[in-house]
């Protein structure tokens, strides 16, 4: 299994692009925090258990993905900035399928 | 005052294992936490999930480990200072402490461990554009005394525990109680989610759903808000003495980022070849609030850091004093309340 690449916009308004493994069990959230995309603290807060919206992004691109939990319902109805193309992170697992992924990290809650 | 051996800010798993192992010490602990609950994360978010990491523990409830650290510390009498927030810290001539909470409660001690966690946890403010103005002169986050609502129209907007939960017992209290949420579904206990459906059904609460406030209006004090319908926009104005939003809790560094400790990211840097104390002697840091090179976040690696934490405490306030380890099988462990735990005797007896 490889690698795939996934363009992830940070809250300043870069984009980076970025290598995610495929055979690790990772999710987006593990992603973005495994480059240090955004300030510690600020994003996977609750660990990755759909308990915060901290990890929220919007899809850019067209990948079709898995329909969301209650649980991510349920967390993206309390959420702050919610648009039509908001996942929370922690729910997208990185697959194989999800090469070219691009999202945009959703602005932090103050 | 409060006086004792070692404050602990955070009252979390890492702080409560910390009274053990001072315990062990003789070193008396007092804790402090802006939750009204001891617990920290364990019990104020996640505390039916199951753990599977912690030493010696295949599978438990956050809650349960809460639960059995307080049983393991109770010989040792630990005093709580619950439900406020530590906001400064003061250096005496001696080198001792004083930490004081958001409400004026004040602690004296010669060593402050922050068991901080992520922080401590605010109340999520909904985006509303003049709610600072409102806040304490009609909306309120926590509900510390419910007599005040009495008689009164009240709004709680939430789809979780807490809205379901305080909804139900202030439907009794106010004049009107009306909840508001941005779905039909709410996520909560069963019961409670059934009791609201009953309640509503019999008129005793109001629901209004899919909505959501969009504003607040009022001369000097909240008087009214405007609702939006979550699917078609549609508006209406409802008179209202109290807003409670209850959308959750997130944590925030808050106060002790600026008491002058090294912060890297917004975590408080810590010695961890040695006794995980900050850049301040006399303040340690342990648990998920600490940092430094390969730290994880585990619970786990909170109760090893708070009892290094210990045992260099107990050389700050008794320089004089040389400590003996002794394992707990050797010494067992004698409570402050005077209990006494140790192996039983073995039995030698002769065969003739």
């Amino acid at each position: 299994m490889s690698d795939i690449k996934i363009k992830i916009t940070d809250r300043e308004g870069v984009t980076h692009q970025v290598d995610a493994p495929t055979d690790m069990n990772m999710n987006l959230m593990e992603v973005v925090r495994s480059y240090e995309l955004a300030p510690e603290g600020t994003l996977g807060i609750c660990g990755g258990m759909a308990m915060c919206a901290s990890c929220q992004c919007y899809v850019v691109s067209q990948h079709p993905l898995p329909e969301k939990s209650d649980d991510e319902e349920a967390m993206l109805s309390e959420a702050f900035f919610v648009k039509d193309n908001s996942r929370l992170g922690c729910q997208i697992h990185i697959t194989e399928d999800l090469d070219g992924l691009e999202v945009a990290l959703a602005p932090a809650e103050d | 005052m409060i006086k004792t051996d070692i404050l602990i800010i955070g009252a979390g798993p890492t702080g409560l294992f910390a009274v053990f192992e001072a315990g062990l010490l003789q070193l008396k602990c007092h804790l402090i936490d802006a939750l009204p609950q001891v617990g920290g994360q364990c019990s104020e978010i996640y505390p039916k999930k199951p753990i599977y990491d912690i030493p010696g523990y295949p599978e438990i409830l956050a809650g349960e480990l809460v639960d059995n650290l307080m049983e393991q510390i109770r010989p040792f009498q630990p005093g709580f200072t619950l439900g406020e927030r530590a906001e400064t810290i003061e250096t005496l001539e001696d080198g001792s402490f004083v930490v004081t909470t958001n409400k004026g409660t004040q602690h004296r001690a010669p060593v402050v461990a922050i068991a901080g966690g992520l922080g401590s946890f605010e109340p999520r403010r909904p985006l509303l554009e003049n709610l600072a103005r409102y806040e304490d002169h009609g909306v309120a986050y926590m509900i510390k005394d419910p007599e005040v609502y009495r008689d009164k129209k009240v709004l709680i907007a939430g789809g979780g525990d807490s809205a379901l939960d305080w909804s139900i017992f202030l439907s009794d209290v106010a004049a009107e109680l009306t909840l508001v949420h941005r779905r039909n579904e709410f996520r909560g206990a069963l019961d409670s989610v059934e009791k609201v459906q009953q309640l509503k059904n019999q008129g005793k609460l109001r629901l209004i759903s899919p909505a959501e406030v969009i504003a607040l209006h009022g001369e000097g004090k909240l008087e009214g808000l405007t609702l939006a319908h979550a699917e078609n926009g549609e508006t209406r104005d409802l008179a209202v003495d109290h807003f409670i939003p209850l959308f959750g809790l997130s944590p925030k560094l808050g106060p002790i980022a600026d008491w002058g400790l090294t912060i890297e990211k917004n975590a408080i840097l810590v010695d961890n070849a040695l006794d995980y104390q900050t850049n301040v002697p006399g303040i340690y840091a342990i648990g998920d609030v600490n940092t430094y090179p390969g730290k994880l976040k585990l619970i786990l690696c909170g109760f090893h850091e708070a009892t290094l934490m210990c045992q260099s405490a107990y050389q700050r306030i008794h320089p004089d004093k040389k400590y003996v380890m002794k394992y707990t099988t050797v010494g067992g462990v004698t409570g402050f309340d005077g209990s006494r735990k140790e192996a039983s005797k073995a039995v030698v007896k002769s065969i003739d």
